[in-house]
């Protein structure tokens, strides 16, 4: 947009490559300026020769130290801010990673923060969700630099590979305050996530009949490492844990895909779903009103659909 | 130890949020108000630690307009011992929020923060963070455990993918996540007694803090309504659809 | 816990009654601490009306109520009154031929929630100690005496178990007890069973209102406009009227209220509200607006002949818990808050001469004989009679007749001797009614407008409605008269679910807005509704 603006992207990785939602933030960076990338890390250089392939990276700043093990914003911020100042724009994406840490790197910076952002309106003007995605808010910061977090849904991921070879540049690593330590990661490997922060959940209603027929929908959640939800009838029914209920009484999600098995659409599950990415519905009864939502309508017996869409899955 | 829990006044979480007519903001004229749930969750973990022997006290603080006392008498119903109110009519953004808390904890010297990691109003779960960024504290965001150990608190973290466990040492600050723990019920009793309890009112400038939004919201607008899409034929071209079009499946 | 006077129901009956307490003692220089209850979230929170308001005893209560900021910022304008023959025309009748009690010149366009709100600052003020999201769950009787209530528990799983955060019902003792909770209150109707008090009177009468608001264009708005009609959508034996008041900010209260003792088993009142807003006389003004709320609450209209006693020991029933709403006029607020006035000096009276309490309070019946409610309520006796008698052309004649030229004093009474839910009839000999779909512009569908009351319970707990005898839905409701609730519910709480096993009757009670339509108009009283966990249902803003 302007080549005056220089742009941070702090990103998320495993050492080895970029997040996905990373490379969104790469995308949504790119609208702004020029854009630099930090990656800190232990053992990280992998991770920092992918970031210079990826489309649109004009520079990639590698803090490679045993201090950044793991990302923790204590330890991160004062490396952030060490740099910030050489940017007119500081975007990290709005997953737990970014959420920790760009709010502790404003406040040093005694900048606000913008969560979430969703739409590039201009260099100081963005929109972002309120109330739980009610509202959609344009927002303008009257700070010399913005600090955002990233929706990842609401960008493409920039291509990976595709770039030139961007420089690589040592930066050199900051002490780490003493008053954190890492314990411990547990990450759901068998563990089915939950519904809030999957990325993929397949929900089921009240036309699985059964409780013992929800455990279809288990198989298919398994493939595609979906968490697995329910409509509000499907839980009324006793087919479903509580926990599982997606709607405005139950859970509010918006993972990236969301597969809706016989559930007819009632307004208050609409609620806790509207939100996601791609919406795929498949109900025999093709005036569901699920299917005014649906961006993929399957209109057919779930007892066949399921076990093939599984299959399908390899 | 004393404990700091701040609680934010939002919009009722049963109530459907709409934006207003004429796009300057969201209706909140004749919308039930309550406590923000994560914050909920944040008084009801003071209140186990108090009544668990790690802590002596706990006082709740709100900012923001005069009518946050009923979010204040809340918390003291369900087990907060005092309540601090900085009172200003300013519309008021996570730094300058963060700023008056930095100055309330300079006052009462707590050695824990426990707030909700998120208000459900704007979203922003900025504020514990930048809270723990002024103080130079230590920080445990989406918070699903905590436990305190002498002079070390331990924190599980709710993170994408997964657990995490921070150990820091006190003072801190921990932002709490929905599994943390399921808030009791205020009794008759208690909010009978809450209403005899201390409550203060401070105001930013005492607290010599500029609170000056940062942001300005130009406008909000409804989100766009969902288009129905397309109806497939069968589950192959479902899935190939899923895989090329919406690529969301690998 | 004990207070001198605990008041059931946070609406202008209690709130009026509550706030006239505190207003008695500190005139008298007396400590006197009275408790009020609400079930709703907050004050307000399950209040629906139309409204267009009567000042009458809110200028007794608080006479100053415009320098204290009532929320009463639009007075009537103008009036139409239309009959509607059927969907398309409309006749407007004009002013000289409509019943005295149909003018409105005085009268103000409001949200009686608002109002309430007003009310419950004003009564925390005077130190009423009000707790909202606290149901009153059964009576505490103790010797032929009503000495308080017991609130209802929390915490109770959906099967029964106590969850870990369980906290049991609480008894609130009195000297005095005052039952507000509006129409088919269920400790209302268990002191009216208990202490016979509707014995020699006619039986109750009932109607659902169902209201909606709306927000339209500041150019299509013309506060103060008051707009009633009757006539279609309400065919054959089916009786009510609609309303469509322009408010503040540009709102508009849209509803159609609907006798329950209409007898085809298919009518649906939601569906007739629906249809009724694509009349072009209302859709004119709906147009290019949304809709912002949805709600329904049953209306006890039955009026004088029908009003239980209103006194037994240790305490009073009043406002639409015993029924004092002025069907002439279409408005049960003033009345309500004037019971609520005669009920505290009643009791601010008798606990001056023994503070002991627990008398039954015979004087509050002469002090309702010499008031204007009772006046009001004697002349408006026949009007829902009449039109149940004669339907509404005749029956309005009627009371054109009997309001306009004998001020309500036709030397005649009469009677409506059946209770509404004995009027249904057998579906086999009803036709079944065809409903258009609603186009999403206009007219919606149940759910989506549920969603627009902010109705919510908790999930884990048992359902608040109870069949008596669960066998009777299919072998009655469902045999023989096609599952009548899966109608006249406003929020789908009735579903009827085809199974492997054959049909079963789905309760989704979460969807609940206490209406109470259920409890009525059940043609074996089978349906009961018992107040769920506190602070449930719906949380309307402005309604």
């Amino acid at each position: 947009m302007s080549a005056a603006n220089k742009v941070l992207v702090i990103a998320e990785h495993d050492n080895r490559q970029l997040k996905k939602a990373t490379l969104c933030t790469i995308r949504c960076a790119a609208q702004l300026g020029e854009v630099h990338l930090l990656i800190a890390g232990s053992g990280c250089a992998a991770a920092a020769e992918a970031a210079s392939q990826v489309e649109g990276v004009a520079k990639v700043l590698c803090s490679d130290d045993a201090r950044y093990a793991h990302p923790l914003a204590a330890a991160l911020a004062p490396l952030v801010t060490s740099v910030a100042h050489g940017y007119s724009h500081l975007l990290a994406p709005a997953t737990t990673f970014g959420k920790d840490l760009m709010p502790r790197v404003a406040a040093k910076l005694d900048v606000a923060q913008i969560s979430d952002v969703i739409a590039i309106v201009s260099p100081d003007t963005f929109k972002r969700p309120i109330y739980a995605g009610n509202g959609i808010a344009t927002v303008q910061s009257r700070d010399a630099i913005k600090v955002l977090t990233v929706r990842a849904t609401a960008f493409d991921p920039a291509k990976v590979g595709a770039g030139g070879t961007a420089l690589i540049e040592a930066l050199a690593p900051i002490d780490v305050p003493a008053h954190t330590r890492f314990v411990g990661q547990a990450l759901a490997a068998s563990d089915r996530p939950e519904l809030t922060q999957a990325r993929v959940i397949v929900s089921g209603g009240r036309g699985l009949g059964s409780a013992e027929n929800f455990h279809l929908l288990d198989k298919l959640a398994d493939k595609l490492g979906a968490a697995v939800g329910a409509s509000r009838a499907a839980v009324d029914a006793g087919f479903a844990p509580n926990d599982w209920q997606v709607g405005q009484t139950g859970k509010i999600v918006a993972p990236e895909l969301y597969i809706a098995v016989g559930i007819s659409g009632a307004i208050q599950h609409l609620a806790g779903m509207k939100d996601s990415k791609v919406i795929v519905a498949n109900n025999k009864d093709p005036e569901a009103p699920i299917f005014q939502v649906a961006d993929y309508g399957l209109v057919a017996d779930l007892f066949q659909a399921v076990p093939e869409l599984t299959a399908a899955l390899g | 130890m004393k404990i700091l829990v701040p609680v934010k006044r939002v919009i009722d979480y049963n109530v459907k949020a709409r934006v207003k007519a004429d796009g300057s903001g969201m209706e909140l004229a004749n919308v039930k108000m309550a406590m923000n749930p994560f914050d909920e969750i944040a008084v009801e973990e003071a209140v186990r630690l108090k009544e668990a022997g790690v802590a002596s006290e706990i006082v709740a603080v709100s900012c923001g307009e005069a009518k946050c006392q009923e979010q204040l008498r809340q918390a003291l119903a369900l087990g907060a011992d005092r309540a601090l109110l900085v009172e200003t009519t300013v519309e008021l953004q996570p730094l300058a929020v963060a700023k008056l808390l930095k100055a309330i904890v300079d006052r009462e010297a707590p050695r824990l923060v426990i707030l909700g990691k998120q208000a459900i109003d704007d979203d922003a779960n900025q504020t514990g963070q930048m809270l723990a960024a002024l103080l130079d504290w230590p920080q445990a965001t989406f918070a699903s455990k905590v436990a305190v150990r002498g002079e070390e608190i331990e924190v599980t973290r709710e993170i994408d993918g997964g657990l995490e466990t921070l150990a820091m040492t006190l003072p801190a600050v921990v932002t709490t996540d929905l599994r943390l723990n399921e808030p009791r019920y205020a009794t008759l009793p208690n909010i009978m007694k809450a209403k005899k309890k201390p409550l203060e009112t401070l105001t930013p400038a005492e607290l010599g803090v500029d609170v000056a939004p940062r942001l300005a919201t130009l406008k909000v607008e409804e989100p766009p309504a969902r288009k129905a899409g397309v109806k497939v034929a069968s589950v192959a071209e479902l899935v190939d659809k899923l895989r090329h079009e919406a690529k969301v499946i690998p | 816990m004990e207070f001198d006077v605990l008041v059931v129901g946070g609406g202008p009956a209690g709130l009026a009654c509550a706030i006239r307490l505190k207003q008695l003692a500190a005139a008298a220089g007396r400590e006197l601490s009275v408790c009020l209850l609400e079930k709703g979230a907050e004050i307000g929170a399950h209040i629906l009306s139309g409204a267009v308001f009567e000042t009458r005893a809110l200028d007794e209560l608080i006479p100053d109520w415009r320098a204290r900021g009532a929320p009463l910022g639009v007075p009537v304008l103008r009036d139409e009154v239309y009959y509607f023959p059927h969907e398309s025309n409309a006749l407007r009748l004009p002013g000289f031929a409509l019943p005295k009690t149909m003018h409105n010149a005085g009268n103000y366009v409001i949200s009686l929630g608002k109002l309430c709100r007003w009310l419950g600052s004003e009564a925390e003020a005077l130190g009423v100690e009000i707790f909202p999201g606290f149901a009153a769950a059964e009576l505490l009787i103790e010797a032929g005496v009503v000495t308080g209530v017991v609130t209802g528990e929390l915490g109770r799983a959906k099967d029964g178990s106590e969850k870990p955060d369980y906290q049991p019902g609480m008894a609130l003792k009195a000297k005095y007890t005052v039952f507000a909770e509006g129409c088919r209150g269920h400790l209302g109707k268990a002191l009216i069973e208990r202490f016979d008090l509707a014995a020699g009177r006619d039986p109750q009468h009932y109607a659902i209102g169902l209201k909606e608001l709306w927000e339209v264009p500041a150019e299509r708005h013309e506060p103060g406009l008051v707009v009633h009609g009757a006539g279609w959508p309400l065919e054959g034996n089916a009786n009510g009227g609609s309303f469509l008041y322009h408010g503040e900010d540009n709102t508009i209260a849209v509803g159609l209220i609907v006798d329950l003792n209409y007898a085809n088993p298919y009518l649906s009142p939601f569906e007739e509200f629906q249809r009724f807003k694509q009349h072009p006389v209302i859709r004119r003004h709906l147009a290019g607006g949304r809709r912002i709320a949805y709600g329904a609450r049953a209306i006890a209209k039955g009026g004088f002949s029908s009003l239980p006693k209103m006194h037994f020991p240790g305490g009073l029933l009043i406002g639409c818990d015993a029924g004092t709403l002025n069907f002439a006029k279409i408005k049960g607020s003033h009345t309500a808050m004037k019971s609520g006035l005669i009920a505290a000096e009643t009791i601010f009276a008798a606990l001056e001469q023994d503070r002991a309490g627990g008398r039954d309070l015979v004087e509050f019946e002469t002090a309702l004989r010499a008031s204007w409610l009772y006046e009001e309520l004697y002349a408006a006796r026949n009007f829902g009679a009449a039109l149940h008698r004669f339907g509404t052309l005749f029956g309005g004649a009627f009371n054109w007749i009997d309001q306009n030229l004998f001020g309500g004093r036709l030397p005649v009474t009469l009677h409506d001797p059946e209770p509404d839910h004995m009027r249904l009839k057998p579906a086999a000999e009803c036709a079944p009614i065809v409903y258009e779909k609603p186009d999403g512009v206009i007219s919606f569908d149940r759910l989506s407008s549920v969603f627009l009351s902010n109705t919510n319970h908790e999930e884990d707990q048992p359902a608040h409605l109870k069949l008596t005898d669960p066998g009777l839905a299919l072998t009655v409701n469902l045999a023989r008269y096609a599952a009548p609730e899966t109608r006249y519910c406003p929020a789908g709480v009735y579903e009827i679910v085809e199974e492997a096993g054959g049909p079963r009757l789905v309760i989704n009670a979460q969807n609940c807005l206490h209406c109470k339509t259920c409890d009525i108009k059940d043609p074996g009283q089978n349906i009961r509704w018992l107040p769920p966990e506190g602070g449930g249902g719906p949380v309307y803003g402005a309604m």
